[in-house]
Order: structure tokens, then C-alpha cells, then sequence
């Protein structure tokens, strides 16, 4: 295996890891506590909102926008680790 | 100066703007025409892209379907958000890496097979068509409304109106009018968000407002949820559909989000890997902003109508009522005839208001299909809750004016989008990958041109002649969205081994499985059968969720077939190993 085809190798693990990392932290939000824990979770406030409402209408959102964020800065950063970067 | 002045002088202006930049914008090759030459940066494709997105739905709609909705409207706001992560993260790098020009280009090399192209040019025909026309008739309600116009001529001149800029410019001109409609249709929607969030809570954000309180010290969605109880509705923060059937509901928008084939090729317009990703997040952003408003102006809007409205004298209520009663989008229908309106649970009318053309004994129009059976009194149309909210708030006539120029931008933009991905479909993976190979660049060109005047004319049909299951499906797009190209492409990315004969059969059968399911469902053929109800649903699974189940049929089907079948070829591997790595992107290749 050339030096480059190892690189890519490990670069894709990687990238895979930050993958699932980020889509747990994409479904937990939206999928947990915005529809399946929503009844447990709207027995706290957030303010005026029940706590389950506000991450289905509000809260998830926010979270989807900072996710997309952190990738980018994640792949940048494993871009230069493994010379992939341009 | 009246409303009408006001919304001639910021339509004209806007339209001028549009225009202006579609002759700065012209194309000059095939790759200006179908991704701008690859050099957009990831700002303004991120404005573009969240330009695209939104649509006259949206920006009239959306707002209104969930303040009728209340929880339940959640659906719409994670799904047609959370999409964007999955594009980001497991989509746009890769297909901007792999560097062509549509998705069935994608398909059709990594599946190293024409049939495989040709299902999915038909999956992406039949997916933008049926999005496509419920936009044209979107354009023409939305003209006829602010410029007092016949629907059919509103149709006429929106088609025109695209038909210019995506003509000259093809996708560069789209993208930078775009970047123009963005910066209209976010500034239309958020001013009078301010005004009104600032008015009920006191507070100028309207992501703050809505959990504020109202001037007694309750909290708003409180009173909210009592005013509900009160009047028999469910309470507005917990909805009425099941659990299961709201996760399948927003999965299928979700994943058939990532999966339109008009967002996916916006991201080949970028120069770099990086800009991809980075592109993703900013139309996120921007899409963030009317979404969480949405939301909000939800929760304002139902407010104030049940408090103007509920057991008022018909004869006290204020003008902007009657004049929505005028163009038929309210009805009262007095039962009890004490001359006050009851607002309660259950529909008014059977259907749509059917007026007799006469006055009832307090002036208001008269219906002929109320429902004797309900106690509620009021009709009212959810289209009218984006649409009224500054007449209702009493804001000055240049914001009302300013939401028709918005309204127009969202539609205009997103029909302009889906129009240019038919036009491709039919010049570049049809004449150009199938029928033709050796035309020219100048002659592919010609082809794209003459293919988007083909697409605005049957779209415009569409418009004028709305098939009656048009506003059933449009919906459904998404589905069959998910049901077909999603798992397609993912597997094609993360999924090395599978191949040609994997891939054909899990679409075939993804799509097919939806169609079926919505025709028996939802849409039911014509002359044949009407579609069976609810109790029949599969798992309870409505409609707008089956993509969910058809995209997990696909994957199940694709993945088996694939492993009884032959691996794919060495240099079709080596090129999935390729574009897994983000470097080297260069330019979007021609071929």
C-alpha cells in the first residue's frame, strides 16, 4: 500500500468517527428530545416554553446549524493533519 | 400612500434589481450554464441555496399551517432544517469532489451503467415536475393577491418573468438573482416579526417573544394552551398526530431534502471541497432565520385571531376581517344566530367556503355549506395568517407591501431553481450522455436553452390547469425523493461494494413502492378508486411518512441484491476511494 493510500485509509476512519459522533448528537436532539422524550422533557421550562416544545420549534434548529459548523472546522482541521488540504 | 402604490413602486423595484443582474450574468458556456462556472463563493451559494429552498410555501405558509397545527407543525420545521446536516455531512463534500454536473451524472458513472441514469434522469424528472407545479400556481396566487390580477395571467407573467433570467443566465444568472431574492424575502418576513413580537411580548426577537410573557405576567404559549382548552381545540404545545407518525413524517422531509436533486446541484457550484461543506452551513444559517421566526409568528398569529375573534359581535370586528371575507379566505356562518362568532374545534363548512352572493341579517357574506352538525362558526383559510399579520397588527402599508415583494422572491426564486434542474436533465443526461455524445459545447448549450423553455411552458400548464392532486403531492416530493436517490447516493459513497444491479433495483423499488402508496393512500386514480382511509394505513404510517419506510425498503433491497451479485469493477472502487478524500477537486469537469 503507497504512503498515499494509508493516509486516506486512516483519514476516512476518522472522518467516520466524527460522523457518527455528530449524527447521534443530530438525532438526539431532534428525534429525542424534540419527539420521542418530548412528554418527559415538557415537564421543565425554558423560560415561557415547555422544555420538549422549545427543541422540536426552536432548539434543534440552533443545534443543526452549530453541527454543520463544527464539522467544517473538524475537516478542516483533518484535512491539514493528513495533507489533504488545499 | 395606499398599500397598492406602495407594493407597484417595491415590486418594480425589486423586479429591476432581478433583471438587471440576469443581463450582468450571462452564460457563456455549458458550465456557466448549468453550475455558474463552479466559481461561486460559499457565502453567496449559501444565499442562493437558502433562496432556492424557500419557497412561496415557506414564505406564506408555512407559518400559517402551524399555527392551525401547533405541535404537530414541528415536522415542517426539523425536517426541512435538519436535512441540511445530511447534505453536509453526507453529501455535498463527496459529489463536489466528484465533479460533474447533476446527480444522475453521479449515478450513472458510479453505477458504470446507462440504465442506472436513465432511472434516475426519470426519478428527478418526476420528482421537480411535481414540485415544480405546485410553485407556478404558487406564483400566479401570489400576483393575482398583491397586483390584483386574474390567477391564469398572474401564472403567465411569473413564467415570463423566469423564463428571462434562467434564459440568459442559466444557473449563474439564477444564482446571482437569487442572492438578490434572499436578501428581499428574509428582510420581508423578519419586519414584521419585529413589529409584532415587539408589540405582544414587549421583546423585539421573535425567537425570545415567543416563550416571553404577555402583559399579565403569564407566560404566552401558557395563555396559549388555556385559550385552546377553552375553546375544545387540543392544546396548542402537544399536537394531535402520533408519535411514530411525526418521526416518520420528518424523517421522509429530512432525508427527501438532502435528496432534491435542485439543492444537491447547487453544491457543484463551489470551487472547493471545503467551500462545500462551508456553503452547507451558511444556507443552513440562512434558512434558520425565517424557520425559527416561523414558529413564533405561529404562535403570535393564533393569539391574536382567537382574541379578535372569539365571541365578538360580528358587527364590532375589525375591517381587515371583512376584507378577507371579500376575497373569500374567511367565512362566517352565524348558527346559533346570536350574531357573535363562536370559534371552537371542528370545521365550519364542509370544505371550502361556498358563497350565495347574498348578505345575512349582520352584513356578512352567506354560505350555503355550513355544517349544521358543529357548533364552530369560522372558516378560516391558513394561507391568511403570513399574508394578514401586518393588517391585523395595524402595521404601516409600506411592510404590508414589502411581504408581497418577499412573497414573490420566494416563489419566483425556487421555480427558477427546479426549472433549471429539467433543463439539464433533458440536454445534458439525456442528449448529451445518450442520444448525442459528439455535440458541441455551443450545440449542448442551444439544447439547455430551448429544453428550459419546454420545462417553463409545461410548468406554466401545470399553473394554469392544477391537476386536482397537485397540492396533494407536492408534499409527497419529498418522499419520493427519499425513496430514490438518497439511498443511492449514500451507498454509492459509503458502501464500496455495492453496485450497478444493488443500486437499480433498491430505486425501482423505493419509487415504485412510494407511488403506490401514495396513489392508494392519498391521491386514488381516477375513475378507478378513491384512496382508502386512514385505519388502513400501513404501521399508521401516513403518507407524507412513507418515504421513510420506501427509503429503508431501498437500502434493505439495494444491499442484498448487491451482495448476490458481481462487485464492481476495479476503477469504479478506486474512484470511490477517490472522492472520499477532499483534495484535488479542480474545476467541475466537462467530459
Amino acid at each position: 500500500m503507497t504512503d498515499k493510500q494509508q493516509r486516506a485509509k486512516a483519514y476516512w476512519k476518522e472522518n467516520l468517527r466524527y460522523l457518527l459522533i455528530l449524527l447521534s448528537i443530530w438525532f438526539i436532539v431532534s428525534y429525542g428530545c424534540g419527539i420521542l422524550f418530548r412528554e418527559a422533557l415538557n415537564e421543565f421550562k425554558l423560560g415561557g416554553f415547555k422544555l420538549g416544545f422549545w427543541f422540536a420549534q426552536q432548539g434543534s434548529i440552533y443545534v443543526f446549524v452549530i453541527l454543520i459548523f463544527v464539522y467544517v472546522r473538524l475537516m478542516n482541521k483533518l484535512d491539514k493533519k493528513y495533507g489533504f488540504d488545499e | 400612500m395606499s398599500v397598492q402604490t406602495w407594493t407597484w413602486i417595491l415590486v418594480g423595484i425589486t423586479f429591476a434589481l432581478y433583471f438587471g443582474i440576469a443581463i450582468w450574468a450571462r452564460a457563456g458556456s455549458t458550465k456557466d450554464f448549468y453550475v455558474a462556472g463552479g466559481g461561486v463563493s460559499p457565502l453567496a451559494n449559501g444565499m442562493a441555496t437558502a433562496a432556492d429552498w424557500m419557497s412561496a410555501a415557506s414564505f406564506i405558509s408555512m407559518a400559517g399551517l402551524i399555527s392551525f397545527m401547533g405541535y404537530d407543525g414541528s415536522v415542517f420545521l426539523m425536517g426541512w432544517t435538519g436535512g441540511y446536516v445530511l447534505l453536509a455531512l453526507l453529501l455535498a463534500p463527496y459529489l463536489r469532489k466528484f465533479g460533474k454536473f447533476t446527480v444522475p451524472d453521479f449515478i450513472g458513472d458510479r453505477y458504470y451503467s446507462n440504465t442506472a441514469r436513465t432511472v434516475a434522469v426519470i426519478c428527478a424528472l418526476i420528482v421537480s415536475f411535481t414540485y415544480v407545479a405546485g410553485q407556478m400556481r404558487g406564483v400566479g396566487i401570489v400576483f393575482s393577491q398583491f397586483l390584483q390580477v386574474d390567477i391564469n395571467l398572474g401564472v403567465i407573467i411569473g413564467m415570463a418573468v423566469v423564463l428571462t433570467f434562467a434564459f440568459l443566465g442559466g444557473m449563474k444568472g439564477i444564482t446571482y438573482t437569487q442572492v438578490a431574492q434572499y436578501c428581499v424575502l428574509i428582510f420581508a418576513f423578519m419586519v414584521p416579526a419585529f413589529f409584532i413580537s415587539m408589540q405582544m411580548t414587549g421583546n423585539i426577537i421573535p425567537q425570545i417573544g415567543m416563550g416571553g410573557e404577555i402583559a399579565e405576567g403569564v407566560p404566552l404559549l401558557d395563555h396559549l394552551d388555556q385559550l385552546h382548552t377553552k375553546l375544545g381545540f387540543n392544546e396548542y404545545t402537544s399536537g394531535t398526530k402520533s408519535t411514530w407518525d411525526v418521526f416518520a413524517i420528518t424523517l421522509a422531509l429530512m432525508v427527501g431534502t438532502a435528496g432534491l436533486p435542485h439543492v444537491i446541484v447547487r453544491f457543484f457550484t463551489v470551487p472547493k471541497v471545503k467551500d462545500a461543506r462551508k456553503s452547507a452551513g451558511y444556507a443552513l444559517l440562512l434558512i434558520a432565520i425565517l424557520y425559527t421566526t416561523a414558529p413564533a409568528i405561529a404562535v403570535f398569529s393564533r393569539t391574536n385571531l382567537i382574541e379578535t375573534v372569539s365571541e365578538k359581535q360580528y358587527s364590532e370586528i375589525p375591517e381587515w376581517f371583512k376584507n378577507w371575507e371579500n376575497t373569500g379566505l374567511i367565512a362566517w356562518a352565524d348558527k346559533n344566530g346570536d350574531g357573535k362568532i363562536q370559534y371552537v374545534a371542528g370545521s365550519a363548512l364542509d370544505g371550502k367556503p361556498k358563497y350565495t352572493n347574498e348578505r345575512g341579517a349582520h352584513g356578512e357574506r352567506l354560505v350555503s355549506n355550513a355544517k349544521a352538525t358543529e357548533m364552530n362558526e369560522l372558516y378560516v383559510d391558513r394561507d391568511i395568517m403570513v399574508l394578514a399579520n401586518p393588517e391585523i397588527a395595524k402595521l404601516p402599508n409600506w411592510v404590508i407591501a414589502l411581504v408581497a415583494a418577499g412573497g414573490l422572491a420566494a416563489a419566483l426564486s425556487t421555480a427558477a431553481g427546479l426549472l433549471l434542474v429539467i433543463s439539464t436533465s433533458i440536454s445534458h443526461d439525456l442528449i448529451k450522455k445518450q442520444i448525442n455524445p459528439n455535440i458541441s459545447d455551443k450545440g449542448e448549450l442551444k439544447w439547455a436553452r430551448i429544453s428550459i423553455v419546454f420545462a417553463v411552458v409545461i410548468a406554466g400548464l401545470f399553473g394554469i390547469y392544477p391537476p386536482g392532486f397537485v397540492a396533494a403531492v407536492v408534499a409527497l416530493a419529498f418522499g419520493l425523493a427519499a425513496a430514490s436517490f438518497f439511498p443511492a447516493i449514500i451507498l454509492g459513497i459509503f458502501d464500496k461494494r455495492m453496485n450497478k444491479q444493488g443500486a437499480i433495483a433498491g430505486m425501482i423499488v423505493g419509487i415504485s413502492l412510494m407511488l403506490i402508496y401514495m396513489i392508494v393512500y392519498k391521491t386514488g386514480l381516477i375513475g378507478v378508486m378513491e384512496p382508502l382511509p386512514k385505519s388502513e394505513w400501513w404501521f399508521g404510517t401516513s403518507p407524507e411518512g412513507f418515504g421513510t419506510i420506501a427509503m429503508l425498503v431501498n437500502v434493505v433491497v439495494s444491499v442484498i441484491v448487491s451482495r448476490m451479485t458481481a462487485p464492481p469493477p476495479q476503477d469504479v472502487q478506486e474512484m470511490v476511494e477517490n472522492i472520499r478524500i477532499p483534495s484535488g477537486a479542480g474545476e467541475a469537469v466537462a467530459h
